[in-house]
């Protein structure tokens, strides 16, 4: 088990330890994940967990508590020894955590990081110093530390650790450690310094029997209080006290101290952080960032595209002739999850950067710059990336909600993330704009209503955020604690396995829920069957020609589908927004993915499912449809409603599959889903009716 | 008795050395600040000021680590010359 405080280098040391025998395992309810992996190099089969950083065992949200019982053993498997890992270059605070962990009783192992950092500046830690005082082995996390873990699970032992204590506390330690004597129970100091301070379960339990020691210890805290000495900072202050004799004790200067240079790091944030080029850089950087998700993901979109139908095309005859199992082997199984797949090149290409901008230390500073911003909505610094990231796709955004380490703010920035309007929001504003907007208004009327529409989710997410906040993450609030790490070089395996571990996460969940989710949707559109013998005869029957015959079929098959019988029955639910059964059937075909919107408006404006969002036939088709008595079904207000409706609807299976992953529970999405919907179908309807009073 | 206003991380100015000198116990923002090292008669100094006022970046205890003015109302401090 591997524990320390974030930034202390323990990724890099899981890395090097387990190499890429890595599982991504996660805990019910939080939003916590932990990486399993085995050691290498060593014939035993140890079991190595990473678990989050944390900076303290008992000030903690929900989530850094099921990371804190995880790494002692209290949620599942035993733990046999905790590797603690402790950042040379800032002992005291990485003292303290371990000051708590050395009372939990379980063994430790010291891995001192950061150690050649140590040497640059002319000091070193003693090692051996270290180790007398902490009561544990220390080893370099440079060195054998596969070795040191294996030779210290063979003779494991708890650290008895003596805190010094102030003279108040030490007198009331030692009178509370004789009242126990006299009962027959022996305890060492640090043991009532426990009970006295953080009192275990068990202990209360003991207290509970023994009424006058209660009183006693009660009495003894009540003193203590009085002399301004309340609990908890009086502890705080006492293992920092600890803390800070030990680091002056074991550090030792070897070069005489020169003129004291500015560091490396000093240097680069001079600039990095500075009020105009910190700023400049700061959106260099991300315009080089989400270009390349366009750009460079783009062909590799496109082959993934390709491969799917290609290998759809290959499993045609996989059929026997059945348009059924063809239908549901090409449509629904080879479809629904290559729809899915095509999302990784952007995932990738996104951590690729998240991961050299946090392995390098640049992404705490970027934080820093934005933090103003998005705190202002209820956000913090580090929401940037997943806001900015759903403007390509929700997904990685979602996914890059884990920069994030306070879960407040991670849940609501994921809740948020879909609100930006991703890429496949984009051909229904083409759409819908070309066939009603542009004709009508002109092209900068045109323009305008595509930026608007872009910026539409960005000033909805920060009411959302507020309401988010206030009412529905109730949660304890920490303060937002940045740390600032010096820079480094990203190494190449740390980032490379971040890649490793996202991929293999993602598509476990596009191979398992989104396939569900695929095959149920596809099943919806297709059944109950409708197959006339005679195509052609039946449409001359319903009076189309025979060159619309197929189109026709495709018409009616979605149209007496369940989906299309669902939107008949829905249809007057979506009236006061404007939308026809037509609208209404194409918008829940459009809840699995919403970019399937267009090629559905195509099959219900009878053009067949070939359209794309360049067709001149469709935008005809739409701006000639009418309701059955002949007013015009897409007058502007209807268009602008469904943009709308289509810019803040939750209609991505695959963004909620990945909410259910990030957070791991059903509440989150359901949440999800239900604010977006609605806040969807009340815009749609409220655009509606302002327009029809202004007779657009 | 004239009342001095206590001084909070709202008046730091970059380049600012200051001293806790003392924590509101009711809060629970004051606790995670211990545990980040500003415990009373811990020293800090400023290194700089985010550019749009907030946060402000300081190091204490040997590393640097930006906090906001606002959420560290609960602890006061004094400044050093």
């Amino acid at each position: 088990m591997l524990v320390g405080n974030p930034n202390a280098g323990k990724t890099t040391l899981f890395n090097r330890l387990t190499g890429a025998s890595q599982k991504v395992a996660n805990y019910p309810g939080v939003t916590v994940e932990s990486v399993v992996g085995t050691l290498r190099g060593t014939d035993s089969s140890v079991t190595v967990v990473d678990v989050p950083g944390l900076y303290s065992l008992k000030t903690s949200s929900e989530d850094e508590r099921v990371a804190a019982d995880v790494a002692l053993g209290k949620d599942g498997e035993p733990v046999d020894l905790v590797v603690y890992v402790l950042d040379a270059t800032n002992l005291a605070r990485n003292l303290f955590l371990f000051s708590q962990l050395a009372e939990t009783e379980v063994p430790i192992l010291v891995a001192l990081t950061m150690t050649d950092r140590m040497g640059s500046a002319g000091q070193r830690v003693q090692l051996d110093a270290l180790q007398a005082a902490l009561d544990a082995p220390v080893v370099d996390a440079a060195g054998d530390v596969a070795g040191a873990i294996e030779r210290t699970l063979a003779a494991a032992k708890p650290p008895s650790l003596r805190l010094p204590l102030t003279p108040e506390v030490e007198r009331e330690v030692d009178a509370l450690r004789e009242l126990m004597a006299r009962r027959g129970v022996d305890s060492t100091r640090a043991e009532i310094r426990q009970d006295l301070f953080n009192p275990a379960e068990e202990f209360q339990a003991f207290l509970h029997d023994f009424p006058e020691v209660r009183e006693s210890f009660e009495a003894a805290r009540d003193r203590l209080e009085r002399l301004g000495m309340r609990r908890p900072s009086v502890d705080v202050a006492q293992r920092y006290r600890w803390a800070d004799e030990i680091a002056a004790q074991v550090i030792a200067t070897d070069a005489a101290p020169k003129v004291r240079r500015r560091t490396g790091t000093e240097r680069l944030d001079a600039f990095l952080t500075h009020r105009v080029y910190g700023l400049l850089t700061f959106v260099g950087v991300m315009y080089l960032v989400f270009q390349s998700i366009y750009t460079f993901a783009a062909p590799l979109m496109d082959a993934i595209e390709s491969a799917f139908g290609w290998l759809g095309d290959q499993a045609r005859p996989l059929s026997g002739g059945n348009p059924m199992v063809e239908s549901f082997i090409v449509d629904g199984l080879i479809g629904g999850v290559g729809g899915v797949i095509v999302f990784l090149p952007q995932i990738l290409i996104l951590f690729l950067f998240i991961s050299l901008l946090e392995g390098s230390g640049y992404l705490a500073r970027a934080a820093f710059l934005m933090d103003r911003l998005l705190g202002w909505a209820g956000l913090n610094g580090r929401a940037f990336i997943p806001l900015l990231s759903s403007y390509a796709c929700a997904i990685p955004g979602i996914m890059a909600a884990r920069v994030m380490p306070d879960p407040k703010s991670r849940l609501a920035t994921i809740l948020v993330a879909p609100l930006m309007s991703c890429s496949a929001r984009l051909p229904v504003y083409v759409v819908l704009i070309g066939a009603i907007i542009e004709p009508q208004f002109g092209a900068f009327w045109a323009g305008f209503t595509l930026f608007a529409m872009h910026f539409l989710g960005l000033v909805v997410a920060i009411p959302v955020v507020w309401l988010l906040n206030r009412k529905v993450l109730k949660q304890r609030r920490l303060p937002f604690v940045l740390e600032l790490p010096p820079y480094q070089w990203p190494r190449a395996r740390d980032v490379g396995l971040a890649l490793l571990n996202r991929a293999k996460v993602f598509l476990k969940t596009a191979g398992t829920i989104i396939l569900a989710m695929s095959i149920v949707i596809w099943a919806a559109g297709s059944f109950p069957r409708f197959t006339p013998a005679d195509p052609v005869a039946a449409a001359a029957q319903a009076g189309v020609d025979a060159d619309g015959a197929e189109a026709w079929v495709q018409q009616e098959q979605l149209s007496r589908s369940y989906l299309g019988q669902f939107g008949h029955t829905l249809a007057p639910a979506f009236a006061p927004a404007g939308f026809d059964w037509r609208i209404t059937t194409a918008i829940f075909a459009a809840f699995p993915a919403r970019e399937v919107v267009v090629p559905s408006l195509g099959i219900l404006f009878r053009l067949g499912g070939d359209v794309d969002d360049g067709s001149d036939d469709l935008r005809a088709a739409m701006r000639d449809a009418t309701w059955p008595d002949g007013r015009r079904l897409f007058t502007p207000s209807v268009a602008i409603g469904l943009m709308v409706f289509f810019a803040l609807c939750a209609q991505c299976m695959a963004t909620l599959a990945a909410v259910k992953r990030e957070t791991n529970s059903w509440k989150w999405p359901a949440i999800m889903f239900g604010y977006m919907t609605g806040l969807a179908y009340v815009f749609a309807v409220a655009i509606h009716q302002i327009g029809k009073l202004f007779g657009v | 008795m004239q009342a001095v206003a206590p001084m909070t991380f709202a008046d730091l100015r970059a380049g600012m050395s200051a001293r806790v000198v003392r924590v509101d116990e009711d809060c629970l923002e004051s606790l995670r600040l211990q545990e980040m090292g500003f415990t009373v008669g811990a020293t800090f100094q400023v290194l700089k000021v985010a550019p749009l006022g907030d946060p402000v970046e300081v190091q204490v205890r040997g590393y640097r680590v930006c906090l906001r003015k606002n959420e560290c109302r609960c602890i006061e401090i004094e400044p050093l010359s």
